[in-house]
C-alpha cells in the first residue's frame, strides 16, 4: 500500500488497504474506544451555579492510566486548582470527541467493505474521505499513536535501541505497527495540507 | 484575535504595558517524541490560521527548544486554545505571561 493520496478532480482522500492492514485499524481504533469509555468522564450540566459547585462527578484529577494521562494532560503546571477545574470541564467533551473519531474510522472502514470477521483472502479496502472526515482519521491516528507510544516506552530518537532488540521480541512488531502508523499519518497530514 | 478598543486604553501606559495588560495568558506546546513534525506544523497552521512560515517557526521552536509560546490572549481565549490543543493530540499547557 501507499499510504493516502488526494483525489485532485474531487478533493477526496483516498487510500487502498489490504484486509489485514484494515483489521489492524480497525482493531487499534477500537481499542482506543474501549479505553476512552473506562472510567468515563461524566460531564456537568446543571445550570444551577451551587449545583454545579457541589458537583463533584466530573474528573478532577489526571487519570490513573498513563495512556489516558498523556491524551489528557494537565492544563496548568503550577496551580493544582485550576488545573482541577479546566479538567472537570473539559474531560468529558475531550473523551468523546476522540471516542467519536477513533468510531468515525471504525464506520469507514466498514462502510468501504471490511466484514465483521476477516475471512477472505486478497480483500482490498478502498477508502474515500472527505476532507473534514480525512481530519476527523487525522486526529484519531495522533490519538491511536500516542496510546502506542505511551504503552511502549518510546522515547525522542530511540530509533536504535528498537533496531537493536532481536526480531522475535514481541515489542519489536508492536513498533513495526507504531512506525507504520507514523508512515500512514505523514501521507494523511501531505494529502490534507 | 481579541483587540482592545481604544476608548478603553489609559493613555498613561506605553505599548507595551497595554499589550501586556490586554493578553496577560499564553498558551505552550511542549516537545513529545511521537507528534510529526508535519503534523504540528500542520495544527498550527489549521486551528491558529497561521502562514506557514509561522506555523514552521513554531513547530522547529517545539522540537529545538522544547516548548514554544504559540498563542496569547485573555485567560478565557488560552483555555480555548488549550483545549482544542488537546483534541489534535498536542501537549499544551497554560500560564500567565511572564
Amino acid at each position: 500500500m501507499s499510504g493516502f493520496a488526494r483525489h485532485l478532480a474531487s478533493g477526496a482522500v483516498i487510500a487502498h488497504f489490504n484486509g489485514l492492514e484494515a483489521d489492524l485499524l480497525r482493531s487499534l481504533a477500537s481499542q482506543l474506544v474501549e479505553l476512552l469509555h473506562n472510567e468515563q468522564a461524566v460531564e456537568d450540566v446543571s445550570p444551577d451555579p451551587l449545583r454545579a459547585m457541589l458537583d463533584f462527578t466530573g474528573p478532577v484529577s489526571e487519570p490513573d492510566d498513563p495512556v489516558l494521562a498523556r491524551l489528557f494532560p494537565n492544563a496548568y503546571r503550577d496551580d493544582e486548582e485550576a488545573a482541577a477545574d479546566f479538567r472537570r470541564y473539559t474531560e468529558g467533551g475531550l473523551r468523546d470527541g476522540k471516542a467519536r473519531a477513533a468510531s468515525t474510522v471504525i464506520d469507514c472502514l466498514e462502510e468501504a467493505g471490511l466484514p465483521e470477521q476477516l475471512t477472505e483472502e486478497g480483500l482490498v479496502i478502498d477508502v474515500e474521505l472527505d476532507p473534514a472526515t480525512a481530519e476527523v482519521w487525522l486526529r484519531s491516528f495522533t490519538d491511536i499513536r500516542l496510546a502506542l507510544a505511551v504503552r511502549l516506552g518510546v522515547e525522542e530518537d530511540d530509533e536504535a535501541y528498537w533496531h537493536s532488540l532481536p526480531d522475535d521480541d514481541p515489542r519489536v512488531q508492536a513498533h513495526d505497527i507504531y512506525d507504520w502508523m507514523g508512515y500512514l499519518q505523514e501521507t494523511l497530514v501531505t494529502a490534507l495540507a | 484575535m481579541s483587540a482592545t478598543s481604544p476608548a478603553e486604553v489609559d493613555p498613561t501606559l506605553a505599548p507595551d504595558e497595554i499589550t501586556f495588560l490586554a493578553k496577560p495568558w499564553v498558551t505552550i506546546v511542549w516537545n513529545d517524541p511521537v507528534n510529526l513534525m508535519s503534523y504540528v506544523t500542520y495544527v498550527f497552521r489549521t486551528y491558529f490560521g497561521y502562514p506557514k512560515e509561522k506555523a514552521e517557526k513554531l513547530m522547529l521552536e517545539v522540537h529545538e527548544q522544547g516548548r514554544s509560546v504559540v498563542s496569547t490572549g485573555t485567560r478565557e481565549d488560552m483555555e480555548r486554545d488549550v483545549q482544542a490543543m488537546h483534541e489534535y493530540g498536542l501537549w499544551a499547557t497554560m500560564e500567565k505571561a511572564s
